[in-house]
This record gives structure tokens, sequence and C-alpha cells, in this order.
């Protein structure tokens, strides 16, 4: 660290952060529709972090001056059945979306990597039973388990998430563990297991890191999953309660027969979902490729 | 090949027996008490006196302990009998179930015809005109379809179909057998919904095990006998890459129930999906547990059988 007329350089700081910039400049050159998704990633956290700060109403606030108001300079996207201003309840619904989502996926997959690992380690009766109960949650429809789930808890955010990580969690467990199962036969976890670690120190120091790779693929690819269930269910009257404003929730709002008078109530949401999971779909593509390309399909 | 189809009908049993297992704890197990939500709603407010308390939990059969319930249950299933409607006494699942399924089935099998007939020629010209800029917007397409939600398609076509071609999800649904022409005008709009997502997928799958069977040496083959292109691909290549295509989409069997749920009530078709949901928002309970007991077992009898033909089919399979 050398100081200069008040300057401080923190050179070790520098060369911490230097590889780190150099990997997103050659990502986004290999990948430049996975940066892209990025990029439009970090946009939507942000505004779903500085939702109070952007959105230029009150998002719950009715106003029947603005009921079916056409979008113009002072609601950029209009105003919705009973006047609530569009552009804002979009700007924190994506607080649900993103939230809901981020959160719920962050559980399942850890919990479904954690539990695939163990399974594939152990084996024997318990990677058995393992198995069967992820087949039978599998055999769920993902929105019909969510849906029940909800109905049976009550509507809420928190059960919604909860109902998520049960449709998450079984489909993490089945690639975590067959990822887990070929790392475990490598020569490195038999040396580990020569020097006397025990199978804590086996599953916690050589399979999760080693399973790194997949954990980070599988939480793109199923956060977009994710935001659409939890739409769905908002849609369907049973996932978020009504009054917190969500992109499922508008567009059950919009109502079928105000389209030729609003037609942007049902657009506008529709376009924010959509576009969410497109950008996670393509950073998720793009890290599957880079990260391992033998996981490539479709 | 008979040693794992006798494994996989052996693993089927007890993958069925945790499905009901899940069902049970879902409806029994996890906080939340039936009886409070049927009386009081999910937003709490409501009242009632302990008497009517008792009264809803004798007749859920929420008093006897859990084990008894799960038996009671199961035997009851296991007769065909799977309870009635709390609320309406002549309604019993059996018979909604036998009146909605074919519904349901109708529109599912429109779904995936109408999905096959648009993707397979996308993905197969896709594959064959591999970056072009046809390959580029059906990937534009493909991508779509994977990316929005299977209600906005539902709800964009709604709307559009009312404005361009005077449709509106009718109000009485016309039986396939006695007015089949109603009933496909009905019919027509929830299946293409439907089947959007659907197609996305199979179109993505088609393209990729194309391109794979493409490079193969018996291609080659089949061109430098001076085969015409078009034999080449629909007699060699596309009748070799479809295996794949079939067993990839009949996994997606379950998201396509997913789908119907969710198109039935944008629709309105009296389907199964709608069923579930009319009874989950009145808190029915035997219905709603019946109704996942039922389509859970369809989508594992359906991945067993894809299993087994994929089995039949592919010999050069291993088993794990």
């Amino acid at each position: 660290m050398e100081s200069n007329a008040g300057i401080v350089i923190d050179r070790a700081g520098v060369q911490r952060v230097y590889p780190v910039l150099r990997a997103i400049v050659s990502f986004s050159r290999r990948k430049p529709l996975g940066a892209i998704g990025a990029a439009a990633m970090a946009f939507f956290v942000i505004i779903a972090i500085a939702a109070e700060i952007i959105s230029p109403h009150d998002a719950r606030k009715l106003n029947a001056e603005y009921v079916f108001a056409p979008p113009s300079s002072d609601r950029l996207l209009g105003g919705d059945s009973v006047g609530r201003d569009v552009l804002s309840r979009l700007i924190f619904g994506s607080r649900v979306s993103l939230g809901v989502g981020l959160a719920s996926v962050a559980i399942g997959i850890s919990l479904g990597a954690l539990l695939g690992i163990v399974s594939a380690y152990l084996g024997g009766l318990f990677d058995l039973l393992v198995q069967r109960v992820v087949d039978a949650f599998l055999a769920f429809p993902a929105i019909i388990l969510g849906l029940t789930i909800v109905a049976v808890l009550g509507s809420s955010v928190f059960n919604v998430i909860l109902a998520l990580v049960f449709v998450l969690t079984p489909g993490s467990v089945r690639t975590a563990r067959s990822q887990a199962l070929a790392i475990k036969e490598m020569d490195y976890v038999l040396a580990a297991r020569a020097v006397g670690a025990d199978s804590f120190r086996i599953v916690m120091k050589h399979l999760v890191p080693n399973c790194m790779a997949i954990f980070i693929i599988l939480f793109t690819i199923t956060l977009g999953l994710a935001i659409i269930v939890e739409s769905s269910l908002s849609f369907l009257g049973v996932g978020v309660p009504p009054n917190v404003p969500s992109w499922g929730g508008m567009l059950s709002e919009a109502g079928a027969g105000n389209f030729d008078r609003a037609p942007w109530l049902a657009i506008v949401p529709g376009v924010a979902i959509s576009s969410v999971v497109f950008a996670v779909n393509f950073l998720g593509d793009a890290l599957r490729d880079v990260l391992d390309p033998r996981l490539r399909m479709g | 090949m008979t040693v794992y189809a006798l494994k996989r009908l052996l693993l089927f049993i007890p993958t069925l027996i945790i499905v009901s297992f899940v069902i049970f704890g879902v409806m029994r197990v996890i906080p939340g008490d039936p009886a409070l939500l049927v009386l009081v709603g999910d937003q709490g407010e409501g009242s009632y006196t302990q008497e009517e308390y008792d009264e809803v939990k004798r007749k859920l059969g929420l008093d006897k302990p859990l084990v008894h319930q799960y038996v009671i249950w199961i035997g009851r299933v296991l007769k065909l009998e799977f309870g009635s409607s709390f609320f309406y006494h002549n309604l019993t699942v059996a018979t909604e179930l036998k009146a909605r399924l074919p519904v349901t089935a109708q529109l599912a099998i429109m779904a995936v015809v109408i999905s096959f007939v648009i993707a397979v020629p996308l993905g197969v010209l896709s594959a064959v005109r591999q970056d072009t800029w046809f390959d580029y917007v059906s990937k534009a397409i493909t991508i779509s379809g994977v990316a929005m939600p299977t209600f906005w398609v539902g709800i964009l076509i709604v709307f559009f179909s009312a404005r361009f071609f005077d449709y509106l999800p009718p109000l009485r649904y016309a039986d396939l057998w006695e007015h089949p022409w109603n009933n496909l005008q009905q019919m027509i709009f929830p299946a293409l919904a439907l089947a959007f997502n659907n197609m996305a997928f199979t179109a993505r799958v088609t393209r990729s095990s194309m391109l794979e069977v493409l490079r193969e040496d018996y291609i080659r083959t089949a061109r430098s006998k001076g085969l015409v292109e078009m034999v080449v691909v629909f007699r060699h290549a596309l009748k070799n890459s479809f295996l794949p295509v079939i067993t990839v989409s009949a996994w997606q069997f379950s998201r396509l129930i997913g789908g119907a749920v969710i198109i039935e009530v944008i629709f309105q078709v009296p389907g199964v999906g709608r069923l579930l949901i009319e009874s989950v928002l009145r808190r029915d309970l035997d219905f709603v547990q019946s109704i996942i007991l039922v389509t859970a077992g369809l989508v594992l009898v359906v991945n067993l059988v894809t299993d087994l033909c994929y089995g039949w089919l592919n010999p050069r399979v291993r088993y794990a």
C-alpha cells in the first residue's frame, strides 16, 4: 500500500479485483448473449431493490382520474382498472418475482444439491429411498404441487417460497446426485480416504466444491421455472396475497373484458415476466457452455 | 430387457405409494388446519363456535389418528371411491372425474398433435439449414415459447382471437360426440395456447437430435450413393432422430398437465384442471387430494410406458 498526496492505492486489492474483471470481459466476448442476460438480470435486481426510490407514484393508491388512463407523460404505462399507476406496480412487482424466485431457488437448490451429494456418497438403502421420494415428487406437475401446498397453507409470500422449495428441490437432487456419482469415483476422493479423511470431510471438502459448477448452472436454469410458477400461482389467485403487487396478479386483474380499452394492462406485465425469464435463460445457457460443456443439450 | 422391464415395474409400485404419502402429508401434516381453513378462509376472517369446529373435524375425518385416516383414504381409493364434495353432497369425485378426464385428455391430445405438426418441420428445417436466417427465426420462436408463461400466451390468444375471429370463451361447453364441429371450434384456441410451450420444446429437441444424426457416417453414405436430399433427410435422418424426440416429449407430459390447469381456467374448459382449481378455492379436500393422486398416477404411468417403449425400441441403451 502506498500513500500519495492523500490518495491511498490498495495494490493488493487492485490485483484481487483484476482477474475478476478480466473474467467478466472474456465471458462477454465469448458469450455476448449470456452477458446481455447477466446485465438485464442486474438491471432487474437494481430496480427491485430501489423500488421505493424509482417508482414515480404510490403503487397502491387508487385514483379515479386515472382509471384505464392510456400511457402519458405523467403515467408512463397508464392506469389500471382502479386507477393505480401501472409502472409503479410493475416496479414493485419485480420484488415479488425476483425476491420469491431467488429465495426459493437458493433454498431449494442448496437443499437439493446437498441431499443429492449425500445420497450419491452414501449409496445403498438411503440412496434408494431418497431416489424413490424424488421420483414421487417429480410425478406432480410443478404448478399442481405448488397450488396445493399454498392452498393448504394459505396465501402469503413466505408460503409461496415454501411451496416453490418443494417444487424445485427434487429435480436438483437428481442432477446433483448424478454429478456426485461421477466425482465420487475420482482418484482424489480415493486419496483423501487413503489419508484417513472421514465421510463428512470428503463430502464437504471434495464433493461439494466440485459440484459448484453444476450448482451455478442449476441456479440459473431453475430460476426461470421458479419465476414462471410463482407468477402462475399469483395469476390463479393462490399466490401472494392480492394486496401485494405482483406481475401474475396484475395479469389476472387485467381481465378479459378490458383488452380493447386498455391493452397495455395485459401486455406490460407479461413482457416483464418473459424478459426476466429470457435473461435468466440466456445467462444459464452461456454459463453451462462455459462451466461444463458436457452438459450441453437442446 | 425383461430384467429391465421387471425392475422398472417393481420401482413403480413403491413410487406410487410414496406419492400417496406425499399427498396425504401435504394435506394433513404440514402446519395449517384444514378444518379451520374450511370455516374461516385463508385471510382468517369469520367466526365459528367450538361445536361447529368439532363437527367439521368429524366430517373431514380429522378427529381420528393420522395412520387411521390414511388407511381409510387408501382403502376407499383402491375401491375407486374417491369420496364426495364436502359442500355439495350429490357431487362425488368419481362421477366428476369421469365427466372431466376426457375433456382434459382431448385438450392434451390436440395440443400434442398441434405442437408436433409445427415443431417437427421447424426443427428439421432449422437443423438442415443450420445458422441461416431460418434457423435464427425458429430459434427466436422456440426461445419465446420457453420464456413466455403459458397463462400469458393464453390471455393473448383469448384477446386476439376475440378481436379477429369473434371468439369468446364459451358459456356452455359442446360435447365432442354430440356436436363435434362446435366442440372443435371451442377447443382449437385453448389447444393452440397449450401447444405453444410444448412446441418450442419439441422443436429444440428435434433440431439438436437431427444435427447429431446428420453428422453420422450413414448419412454421408446415403448422400454419396446419390440419394436425393429429401430422401436423405426424411427417410434416413428424421427416422433415426425421432426416438429421442418422442421420449423427451413424453417426459414433458407432467408439464403439459400443469399447463392444462391454467389453460382450462382461462378458456373456461370444463376439464380436470378447472375442477382442481374450483376445489382448491372452495377447500374441498377430498376432491383436491383425489385429483392430484389421479394426475400424479397418470404421469407415472406415462413415464413408465415411455421408458419401456424406449428400452424396446432402442436395445443399445444400457440400464443402470
